[in-house]
């Protein structure tokens, strides 16, 4: 019997656009036109003045750790603890959940506010996420 | 609303609390109904407002034998009775029924007759949250905290300082599930769950349920039992997914519901006697001392650190045990509303003496939502 696997997103028409970015290797964000706020995550309206008219663009992938969780138990299916879920604060605002790879899962390790870019990894044809690592440089 | 237009009339818990392998979670709510209904001296029949959280409305007001005029199924976690009371409250006033029942229960630990919880894989937490394995709240409720510590100058000690402190409190009370005193090293050196919180620091899984009866306060001088007044009501949500907090240095639905509670009580934060906050786990104590505005967050860790919040301190606070230590069958709220209503009635098994204001303030989901009451038992 295979391993259990991570929970898997499945997208919907309006977060198709993230998922597409995401196997393409890129970190798609949204910014309103009409006042400039980029938001996640996605929708096709701004939450901040509630136009419709937004715009999908490539964001720099480039973040900082906001905080986190080092996770023993109960892991989730497709998780080996400890590992850490964190939430990563986007140059460009807005922040996600994902996990730090290339990283020891340590408290020593995983300091708040230390520089991260995103890494993609591919779950199947399908779906890749956006996981991030410490920052080279 | 009208400060003390409605009173509570009724209150109890389920027969038992803690493990309870023979009952269902439907015939729990059951029970701590019968309970309440048998405390105020009322007839089923006599009901006619009904809401409850997770179970359906009319699944337990059906099972209960209720035909109601107004009904409440709002279910936004361990909360939703906080919101209940307000919306009671309200319809109370409104007259759109006379005598509101809210009950909760949960088979949170026998898991009988109870739903499992799912995500939807395409549900935006489904899609931008399970996937970076979050796996119940104990991965989840604490994930602002290293933040706020960092912000806040909060230490470990003073987070291990308000599981110390619940016990204390746990240790009077008969129905508490843990009563042996607890010191900050036996928290910090308890099996670690999710980083940086050890199992001391998070809610118990029991099973167990609670009931409220609300009628107008002109109403409530004929119950058997002394009446305990809604003097002030807030309510709010934020977001379902705990990432997209606006700040983890707050919570935005703690700040608009507590201070609306505040303004309609009219009281200040040296009126009041006696205080719940809603502790699934043990950071929640500190953001709500500084969200409601008893003091600013900073200086929350040290307070309790300090025994203020501890038996003979000058603020009680979750002198029931809390859910750390007295029960947690995964929505709490009902329980530090029972905890309220027996202290105005002067009942709890650690009194505060004299007390005459008790701040009641409920967390659902992780920060997504927030209920506060404010009770009194003068008039």
């Amino acid at each position: 019997m295979a391993e259990p696997a991570r929970a898997k997103p499945k997208p919907t028409p309006e977060t198709q656009h993230f998922w597409d970015g995401t196997k393409a290797g890129e970190l798609r964000l949204q910014r309103c036109d009409a006042c400039a706020n980029v938001y996640f995550p996605p929708r096709p309206f701004c939450p901040s003045c509630a136009s419709r008219k937004v715009s999908i663009f490539k964001a720099s992938g480039k973040g900082k750790l906001y905080s986190y969780v080092i996770n023993h138990r109960p892991a989730a299916p497709g998780f080996t603890p400890p590992y850490a879920i964190a939430v990563v604060e986007l140059d460009e605002g807005p922040r996600m959940m994902s996990n730090i790879i290339d990283c020891p899962q340590t408290p020593e390790a995983l300091e708040l506010d230390m520089p991260l870019e995103v890494a993609f990894e591919a779950l199947d044809d399908k779906i890749t996420l956006p996981l991030f690592r410490p920052a080279k440089g | 609303m009208r400060r003390n237009a409605v009173a509570v009339v009724g209150a109890a818990e389920t027969t038992e609390l803690g493990v309870i392998p023979n009952v269902s979670q439907i015939q729990l709510h059951a029970d701590a109904a019968l309970n309440a209904i048998a405390d105020a001296g009322l007839k089923l029949s006599d009901i006619d407002g009904f809401a409850t959280a997770v179970e359906s409305p009319q699944q337990v007001a059906h099972y209960l034998g209720i035909t109601p005029t107004w009904v409440d199924g709002t279910s936004v976690g361990g909360c939703s009775f906080m919101l209940h009371v307000r919306h009671a409250a309200a319809a109370i006033e409104a007259g759109l029924c006379k005598t509101v029942l809210i009950t909760h229960a949960e088979s949170g630990k026998s898991m009988i007759g109870k739903q499992p919880r799912f995500t939807a894989p395409d549900s935006l937490n489904g899609q931008f949250e399970a996937p970076f394995g979050v796996y119940g709240p104990p991965s989840m409720f604490p994930i602002p905290v290293l933040r706020f510590m960092k912000t806040h100058g909060i230490t470990h000690e003073q987070l291990a300082m308000v599981a110390v402190v619940q016990r204390e409190w746990a240790a009077k009370n008969p129905r508490a599930t843990m009563k042996d005193p607890i010191t900050v090293a036996d928290v910090l050196n308890s099996r670690m769950i999710a980083y940086p919180f050890r199992l001391l620091q998070c809610c118990l899984v029991t099973d167990g349920g609670g009931a409220l009866i609300l009628t107008s306060a002109d109403r409530a001088r004929d119950f058997p039992r002394k009446p305990v007044y809604v003097l002030g009501t807030g309510e709010s949500v934020e977001t379902p997914m705990v990432s997209q907090m606006k700040t983890f240095d707050s919570s935005r639905a703690f700040k608009v519901a507590g201070p609306l509670a505040f303004k309609e009580a009219g009281i200040a934060h040296k009126d009041v006697d006696h205080l719940m906050i809603y502790d699934a786990f043990a950071h929640l104590p500190l953001f709500g001392l500084g969200d409601l505005g008893f003091m600013p967050h900073e200086e929350t860790g040290k307070f309790i650190a300090e025994g203020n919040t501890r038996p003979g301190g000058k603020l009680p606070l979750n002198t029931n045990g809390g859910g750390l230590s007295y029960m947690h069958s995964g929505m709490y709220g009902m329980y530090a509303l029972q905890e309220s209503v027996r202290q105005m009635r002067g009942i709890a098994p650690a009194q505060v003496p004299n007390a005459k204001i008790s701040v009641c303030h409920g967390v659902g989901g992780m920060f997504a939502a927030s209920g506060t009451i404010i009770f009194t038992n003068e008039k």
